[in-house]
């Protein structure tokens, strides 16, 4: 019998695998880390002895309850950690562990990926000390590391706040956070982030403890370049300037989507995360028969909403697989993932996509670091007529590199748009290749 | 007023658009999605002659002379060197079998160089012991296809062909006097002359025109790796077919090998056997590759006849109406030359290469 496959091991993931066990089916769960959890539960080495709540903060009651679900899952379940995705075809996904190749058939699929951070990159952000937000949290919440001495902490999203705070209390020396949303923008948001009053207050919560710890805190704050040399010196946005020696920096997160994409799902454009996301219905499945989606793979709504949505899948996999499930708890998820949805909403009203970023990119800007492509090289394939985003990869090899397009891809689209005066929504998807990350020559290839 | 419509903007239909402009003549060119975006933008990038059946080379050696000036002709360089390609042969057999092609070959011009091992190792160090021998064809080289098909048609636009993208032929009837060509999009072309260069989907027109052939597609799998040190010095090949190799100057080697399957009628994907097979049988060839990444794959739709051999001239059944198409993985080469052929027939009723070989008769019992 072929078994149910589960990818990521997140909250979603997590889920979705104790409740299939719960009914009876046992899956397997792969998971591309070394230990599962995730990106907002990422576990830190086994050796290391820091507790929950220096780790996790206010979500370290979360964090061990996903922890011990999987560590009681383990033994119980098909779990293969440290063991990449690369491909998907006809049915079988292909995996890569410690350099050897191996494939395995699945009977139904669920694909929980999670995301990574939306990155739209300024001047002078390839020098050394220059992090993701999502990366200056794992360097901290992984190996105990900051990512330098005086930090600085901008774009936008409910992670800059959060990472900031998580760096000040760990004891490091937070210099600003620069908030490209204005405070207008926090305010108009507030009637819909009411949904989820506690995570609203948590949110105000960082906000507050940064002020009152001195950190300043510039809204409406758009980094503009970062200064260096052999590494970071310092920042600037608008007429001002500040030295620094690591900065943190993303605008909000972005799904990883290659996986649905191999596997053939049909992509629709979704405004709201203004990225092309992979459709599903309101249980998860996607537009592929025995292919279902969870989590933030799928559109970002966070880790609570993550673990409801890997459990709603495995609950419409088990119905299409003929086993009876609780309705009412699925009608539940389901109403508890819409109203999530619309704090959501007021998430992207409180910390808006820069809009002006395309437009202000200078050409000199380097856009795409695997192949050296800069935002003027893209706006001159653009001039020569070309608009569709496959298209101007292919004349700049913007996208092309090791990557493949899944740090630089949408900026670049924004570009794109931009110059050739099309919706963001008009200049295409760039499409997905196997392998899904990089795969070594001299492989093992097992049977 | 047109005078010919060209149906497929791949390497051969703009290859013909730009000369028939040249000529002087009024050509529009249909393509479907984006000019070069196919077979003609995704392929390998060989632009080589040695290997070709005899029959092949008039054609092949004119469009090398087509590429020796590919600036003068489409505006770029295309990233197109004329490093050398080298055959390797992996057994004496294998050697024989290339020392018999250099010797029918002998007056095409293609200067073959046979290398026996000790040789071999001494030019080119970086080829795996495997490799007992070789043949080099100095002249030989490689391009950047996602650059040099699309410039074809940006060329004939500018000479004043009218370049119609997104533009699907649907339908296509002759009234006595024209083709009166339908689009998808709702052009509506009329001209005496329709080139069909619809590529890997040519067959239905041929078909439509009472001259079906046995065409079929397939799917070569690529593969590209990170940038490397440089240290290809020729693009390089394998007798009796295997794993094709070279490195651009930026440093990613190319891979080719094994075929893939298609996604959809227009889509392909190289397939996770053709990958693996790559992945694990390049080292015995190309050593210092033990450890690299290979960062992207691909394939495309090709057209294949059973003989292996392209349909090129006039049809059997319909004045005005020239194939052009089934290169069978070796037409990104050869398409500047096949365009000029169809340009001259066009404008003086033959070719001035040999093309008989390659009519669509062969197909007809
Ligand atoms: C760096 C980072 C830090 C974050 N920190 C926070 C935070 O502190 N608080 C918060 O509320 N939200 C945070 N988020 C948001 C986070 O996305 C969600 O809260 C939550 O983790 C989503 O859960 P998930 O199960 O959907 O995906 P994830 O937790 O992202 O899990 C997906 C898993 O799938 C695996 N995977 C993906 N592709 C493959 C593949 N091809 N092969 C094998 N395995 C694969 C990944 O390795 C990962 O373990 C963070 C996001 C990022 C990117
Ligand atoms: C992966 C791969 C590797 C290869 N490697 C090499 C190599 O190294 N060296 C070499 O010489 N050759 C190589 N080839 C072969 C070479 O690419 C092709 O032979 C050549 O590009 C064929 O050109 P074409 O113009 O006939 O076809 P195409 O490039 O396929 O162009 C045909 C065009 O017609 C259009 N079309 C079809 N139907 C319609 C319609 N109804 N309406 C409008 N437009 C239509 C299509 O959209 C397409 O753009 C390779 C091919 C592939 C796929």
């Amino acid at each position: 019998m072929k078994p149910v496959v589960i990818v990521g091991a997140g909250p979603a993931g997590i889920r979705a695998a104790r409740t299939l066990l719960d009914h009876g089916i046992r899956p397997c769960l792969i998971d591309e880390n070394l230990r599962a959890g995730g990106q907002i539960y990422r576990r830190q080495p086994e050796n290391f002895r820091r507790s929950a709540r220096q780790l996790y903060g206010f979500e370290a009651g979360k964090a061990q309850a996903v922890h011990h679900t999987m560590d009681e899952l383990a033994g119980l379940i098909d779990y293969r950690p440290h063991t990449l995705v690369w491909n998907a075809e006809d049915g079988r996904l292909d995996l890569l562990d410690n350099g050897r190749a191996q494939s395995i058939e699945y009977s139904r699929l669920i694909v929980a990926t999670g995301a990574t951070d939306r990155i739209l990159p300024v001047p002078g952000w390839t020098f050394p000390g220059v992090y993701s937000l999502g990366a200056a949290q794992i360097a901290l919440k992984y190996q105990g590391c900051a990512i330098g001495g005086r930090v600085a902490f901008c774009g936008s999203g409910p992670l800059l706040y959060l990472v900031a705070y998580q760096y000040a209390q760990a004891g490091a020396k937070v210099v600003a956070v620069l908030d490209s949303a204005p405070f207008s923008a926090q305010c108009r948001a507030l009637p819909a982030l009411l949904r989820q009053p506690l995570t609203l207050a948590k949110g105000m919560y960082y906000r507050a403890w940064l002020s009152a710890h001195g950190i300043p805190v510039h809204q409406g704050a758009t980094l503009r370049q970062i200064d260096g040399d052999q590494r970071v010196r310092g920042i600037r946005w608008g007429e001002q300037s500040l030295e620094c020696d690591a900065v943190a920096f993303a605008h909000a997160l972005r799904s990883e989507t290659q996986l649905a994409d191999l596997l053939g799902c049909e992509f629709a454009w979704d405004s709201l995360n203004r990225a092309w996301l992979p459709q599903r219905d309101s249980a998860g499945r996607s537009s592929v028969e025995a292919v279902y989606l969870a989590g933030d793979g799928a559109g970002i709504m966070g880790a609570d909403a993550a673990q409801m949505a890997g459990e709603c899948a495995a609950l419409a996999l088990l119905e299409d697989a003929g086993s009876t499930v609780d309705q009412r708890r699925r009608e539940a998820l389901q109403k508890q993932l819409a109203s999530i949805r619309r704090f959501r909403q007021g998430l992207e009203t409180a910390f808006p996509f820069p809009e002006h970023w395309a437009a202000q990119a200078p050409d000199e800007l380097m856009l795409c670091r695997c192949e050296e492509v800069s935002a003027g090289a893209v706006r001159a394939v653009v001039d020569e007529g070309h608009w569709e985003i496959n298209r101007v990869k292919a004349h700049c090899r913007v996208g092309m590199g090791r990557c493949q397009g899944r740090m630089c891809g949408l900026a670049a689209a924004e570009i794109v748009a931009e110059r050739s005066g099309r919706r963001i929504d008009q200049v295409g998807r760039l499409r997905g290749q196997a392998p899904i990350k990089p795969l070594p020559f001299g492989v093992e290839v097992q049977p | 007023m047109i005078d010919v419509i060209v149906l497929g903007g791949g390497i051969v239909g703009a290859s013909a658009a730009l000369m028939l402009a040249q000529k002087g003549q009024r050509v529009a060119l249909v393509e479907r999605d984006f000019c070069g975006s196919h077979s003609s933008g995704v392929n390998y990038g060989g632009v080589r002659r040695q290997g070709r059946p005899l029959h092949q080379l008039p054609l092949s050696q004119r469009a090398h002379q087509l590429w020796a000036d590919l600036p003068g002709l489409i505006g770029i360089d295309g990233e197109y060197v004329c490093c050398g390609h080298l055959k390797l042969a992996r057994s004496p057999a294998d050697f024989a079998t290339l020392q018999a092609y250099a010797t029918q070959t002998d007056g095409f011009g293609l200067d073959l160089q046979l290398l026996d091992q000790r040789q071999l190792r001494v030019r080119f160090p970086w080829v795996g012991d495997v490799a007992v021998g070789a043949s080099l064809c100095p002249e030989d080289g490689h391009a950047n296809p996602r650059l040099v098909s699309p410039a074809f048609a940006r060329a004939a636009q500018r000479l004043g062909a009218s370049v119609h993208e997104q533009a699907e032929v649907t339908r296509i009837e002759h009234d006595s006097r024209q083709f009166q060509v339908h689009c998808a999009n709702g052009l509506h072309l009329q001209a005496p002359w329709l080139l069909n260069c619809a590529g890997a989907w040519a067959g239905s027109v041929a078909a439509q025109f009472g001259e079906p052939v046995p065409i079929t597609s397939a799917h070569p799998a690529m593969l590209v790796t990170e940038p490397l040190p440089v240290v290809m010095t020729v693009s390089t090949g394998v007798e009796g077919g295997g794993i094709y190799a070279r490195q651009v100057a930026r440093g990613n080697c190319i891979l080719g090998g094994g075929r893939g399957f298609a996604v959809d009628p227009c889509r392909a994907r190289p397939g996770q056997v053709a990958v693996l097979e790559i992945l694990r049988n390049a080292g015995e060839l190309y050593p210092f590759l033990k450890g690299a990444q290979a960062i992207r794959t691909w394939s495309g739709t090709e057209g294949y006849l059973p003989d292996h051999e392209p349909v090129i001239g006039p049809s059997s059944t319909q004045p005005g109406l020239l194939h052009g198409f089934g290169f069978a993985g070796a037409g990104f080469q050869l398409g500047p030359a096949v365009g000029e052929a169809l340009a001259e027939i066009v404008c003086t009723g033959a070719s001035r290469q040999p093309i008989e070989a390659f009519s669509i008769r062969r197909f007809q019992a």
